[in-house]
């Protein structure tokens, strides 16, 4: 029988890979933002688990609303980082250290 | 047959999400990354949140990773000069991986839920609904304020990305309509009778 654990278990592997790609690819902002992809994953897999789990919907809810920030984030990562690779010609991260437009 | 689905689903999610952060070519970090989405779909619809599920599909792998996807095909990067720290940097970063595995474990280990947490619930899920149904009936009804926001949140952030992205490019030609339309054959037009063997 699959219970609770075991997807906290899954969601928990899924952060800390999340966070290990953070560590691995400090170069590559695009491998970066996917990082943060995969954690805000884990987190709606934790909220549904513990959702179902319980009996309680607010969690799926709110789900939904992680989800949202998680869309939204990725749009306006990813436009800054469209942006930023016009006028530098490069995304690696150590180039961004200049601080006006 | 529900566990054989879960173990199936759980690590396909974790290969994925594995090779997402290791692989060498972002365009395949970015396909790992969707397998990733759809197994933990898979892993929503075993739970019972098929709603859950099928939003996952449909913003995480039709629009997120497909953006993702057009960000990396477009940006013309040498991405194995990007990779070449990777070594160097996974003796720390697995490091901090098992520290914080560990942190996991040594939290969750002895953690069990409360045995209030049943008297606590906000929203019990009612058993004579859907899925889709019963959210529905609670997000549009108890959460509408926080949906009105989500709804402010994309359309803030789809402005802000065209407002990012919007170029408007001054060595180009541009066909200008309005001047197109207002030009008409008395301020373009000069008649001229031209005398034979004297030219203008």
């Amino acid at each position: 029988m699959v219970g609770l654990e075991h997807y906290l278990t899954v969601a928990a592997t899924l952060f800390v890979i999340g966070i290990f790609g953070l560590f691995l690819n400090r170069k590559n902002v695009i491998i970066l933002l996917m990082s943060i992809e995969l954690m805000l994953l884990a987190v709606n897999i934790n909220l549904v688990a513990f959702s179902v789990s319980l009996g309680d919907m607010v969690g799926q809810v709110f789900t939904l609303f992680v989800l949202t920030v998680a869309a939204a984030e990725a749009a306006i990562g990813l436009a800054i980082l469209v942006c930023f690779f016009r006028n530098r010609g490069s995304i690696a991260v150590e180039d961004i250290n200049v601080m006006k437009g | 047959m529900s566990a054989v689905a879960f173990y199936l689903f759980a690590m396909t999610a974790i290969i994925g999400g594995l090779l997402t952060v290791i692989s060498r070519n972002p365009v395949y970090s970015v396909l790992w990354l969707i397998l990733s989405f759809l197994s933990s779909a898979g892993l929503f619809v075993l739970l019972g949140a098929e709603f859950i599920a099928m939003l996952l599909i449909i913003v995480y792998v039709g629009a997120v990773a497909v953006l993702f996807l057009f960000v990396v095909m477009m940006l013309d990067i040498d991405f194995a000069k990007l990779k070449a720290g990777m070594a160097q940097y996974m003796p720390l970063a697995l490091l901090i991986a098992v520290v914080i595995l560990m942190q996991f474990v040594v939290a969750f280990g002895v953690w069990e839920p409360s045995h209030i947490a049943e008297t606590k619930r906000t929203q019990v899920i009612p058993a004579e609904y859907h899925n889709t149904e019963a959210l529905g009936l609670i997000l549009y009804d108890e959460y509408f304020l926080l949906f009105q926001v989500a709804g402010l949140i994309l359309l803030v952030a789809m402005i802000g990305a065209i407002i990012l992205t919007l170029r408007h490019r001054q060595d180009i030609k541009r066909q200008d309509v309005l001047a197109q339309m207002y030009r008409d054959p008395k301020i373009s037009l000069e008649l001229r009778d031209v005398k034979s063997g004297q030219g203008l």
